[in-house]
């Protein structure tokens, strides 16, 4: 996957797991859950789903890469490249 | 048999947290004594009659649509939809006190405005209340336990007005006589006063169809009449857990929402001196009544009633068998239900003491239940319109009954006062989930035990 497919695929979980919210505007800068209301156990539910779908395990301590689509993106190609 | 998780109790929590575990591909076993699911929210079929125990009513409800609360917010980690559940608000419920009615429904600036209209003199307080309540991070596991009734007496100073707010937060979720957690407290006044009432048309029965489908759904596995006899340590972790049919397991972690004490009587190196002091010691007498009509037909349309005697409120063991001098008055059909239910109902619902029922003998078992639901509709009717010709069908359990069929010491319904926030125990792969980790009710219990499932499994690889 590259880096677009990669946020791609981190918006189709967040839509799935908010369904009801407006994700076309999202900055790719900003920390997710300062632009769409997405409280922790949601945002675990994405770690989860990219485990689920993906086999990717992101420790907690890394759970702070995951804050914006670009850091996402940035932290997870690596791990994501082959698939 | 060796799984990922084994959760010990097939009751809102342990449900709520297989289905998390399952979900996300975890080998989970869901392990229940009893041979019906529920635990303290159970429900049992007698004389033709389909009744509830624990749920009067669901609280934290909010209408779909709204995002950032408890019910949502557990539906969204349940994968499970609004209508799931099929709730029906309630229609209107009140705190009734000598000479003074508070009523509430499920919208919060009514019920501000009728605090106010009552208690006008302390108007600026209650609104200080407000503030203090909602700036207060009451789901913070780490938080030091702040008393309640030290906090809301510095900012109210009516004792009456004290007492009315108290009267309905503890009979729904406090394990503590006469005082309460403030996280507690502000996370019970959330739930039914800022949220509200609402209930199945099928009772508890629609909620725990839907987990128990959710938690085989998504691949759990549920052993029924299956209870832990034994939790063997070694090496300060659980390292089998032995079943009352002789059969051993092992699982890398477990949940338990057995209860703390409960849970640490079952372990191989169990001290007496060290957990004996927490268990919980208050407990209810619930009187149960068939009606042969509907209470709307004797014009009482409340759906729950927290009544009060005199204007001091005694939230303690009792003396007595019984404390019928307060109490909790539900009416299963004052739901805003599409049809009616198949008949009228209504549920008392008092403090009791265990010790003392535990010591009756049959005969006088019986014969106390009797007199003393003669006792608490002498009561109650000065609260409610006087029902008593039309009682067809009565059951009664008690603070015995409920030790019986939960296996909870004392029959403890809100477990022990020292809750374990954080589910951690002294062995490294064995947490607490449910009442005694400390969310009370029923979106309570549920999120329990998705938090425990969540912070000790699924966020540990």
């Amino acid at each position: 996957m590259t880096k677009e497919q990669i946020k791609d695929t981190i918006l189709k979980i967040i839509a799935q797991i908010i369904p009801d919210e407006d994700l076309s505007n999202l900055k790719g800068d900003i920390p997710i859950r300062e632009q769409v209301d997405l409280d922790s156990m949601d945002f675990l539910d994405i770690i989860m789903e990219l485990r689920k779908r993906y086999g990717i395990e992101v420790p907690e301590d890394d759970y702070i890469h995951l804050a914006t689509l670009d850091s996402s993106a940035a932290y997870l190609e690596p791990r994501m490249r082959e698939l | 048999m060796h799984y990922d998780v084994l959760i010990i109790g097939a009751g809102m929590s342990g449900l709520a947290a297989g289905i998390r575990l399952a979900y996300y591909g975890k080998r989970v076993c869901v392990v229940e004594k009893h041979y019906r699911v529920g635990g303290l929210n159970s429900f049992y079929n007698l004389g033709g009659h389909k009744l509830d125990v624990g749920l009067h009513a669901m609280t934290n409800y909010v209408p779909k649509g709204v995002r950032l609360a408890p019910l949502p917010k557990l539906l969204r980690q349940l994968k499970l939809k609004a209508e799931d559940f099929a709730l029906c608000p309630q229609r209107m419920s009140a705190i009734k006190f000598p000479d003074r009615t508070v009523r509430f429904n499920n919208d919060f600036d009514f019920f501000v405005q009728e605090v106010i209209d009552n208690f006008p003199r302390q108007a600026d307080n209650f609104q200080n209340l407000l503030k203090t309540i909602f700036e207060y991070a009451e789901l913070n596991l780490c938080a030091k336990p702040v008393s309640a009734r030290e906090v809301v007496s510095s900012i109210i100073s009516d004792p009456l007005h004290i007492d009315m707010i108290f009267c309905p937060l503890m009979f729904y979720g406090n394990a503590q006589e006469n005082d309460m957690e403030f996280g507690q407290f502000v996370i019970m006044f959330k739930s039914i006063f800022c949220e509200g009432f609402a209930r199945p048309q099928a009772g508890v029965r629609r909620i725990l169809d839907v987990l128990v489908k959710k938690y085989k759904a998504c691949g759990g596995e549920l052993k029924m009449r299956c209870a832990v006899t034994s939790l063997k340590c070694a090496n300060g972790r659980v390292e089998s857990i032995l079943l009352e049919n002789g059969e051993a397991l092992t699982a890398d972690r477990i949940l338990s929402s057995a209860g703390y004490v409960e849970t640490m009587k079952l372990l191989t190196d169990y001290n007496s001196s060290k957990f004996n002091s927490n268990a919980g010691q208050l407990s209810f007498v619930e009187f149960i009544l068939v009606l042969n009509k509907e209470p709307a037909e004797m014009g009482y349309e409340t759906t729950i009633v927290f009544y009060n005697n005199s204007t001091r409120f005694d939230y303690r063991k009792p003396d007595e068998l019984v404390d019928v001098s307060s109490g909790v008055i539900c009416c299963p059909n004052n739901f805003q239900f599409e049809n009616p239910l198949p008949e009228g109902m209504l549920r008392i619902t008092n403090l009791a003491n265990f010790d003392l029922w535990n010591r009756l003998g049959e005969e006088e078992y019986n014969a106390q239940k009797a007199a003393w639901l003669k006792a608490t509709l002498k009561e109650v009717v000065k609260f409610v319109p006087d029902f008593r010709d039309s009682i067809v069908f009565t059951d009664i359990f008690t603070p015995k009954t409920i030790h019986r069929f939960t296996g909870r010491i004392n029959g403890a319904v809100y477990g022990t006062p020292n809750k374990t926030k954080t589910g951690r125990t002294h062995l490294d792969n064995l947490f607490i989930c449910g009442t005694d980790q400390g969310f009370l009710g029923i979106v309570g219990a549920m999120l329990s035990g998705i938090s425990m499932a969540n912070l000790h499994v699924l966020q540990k690889i």
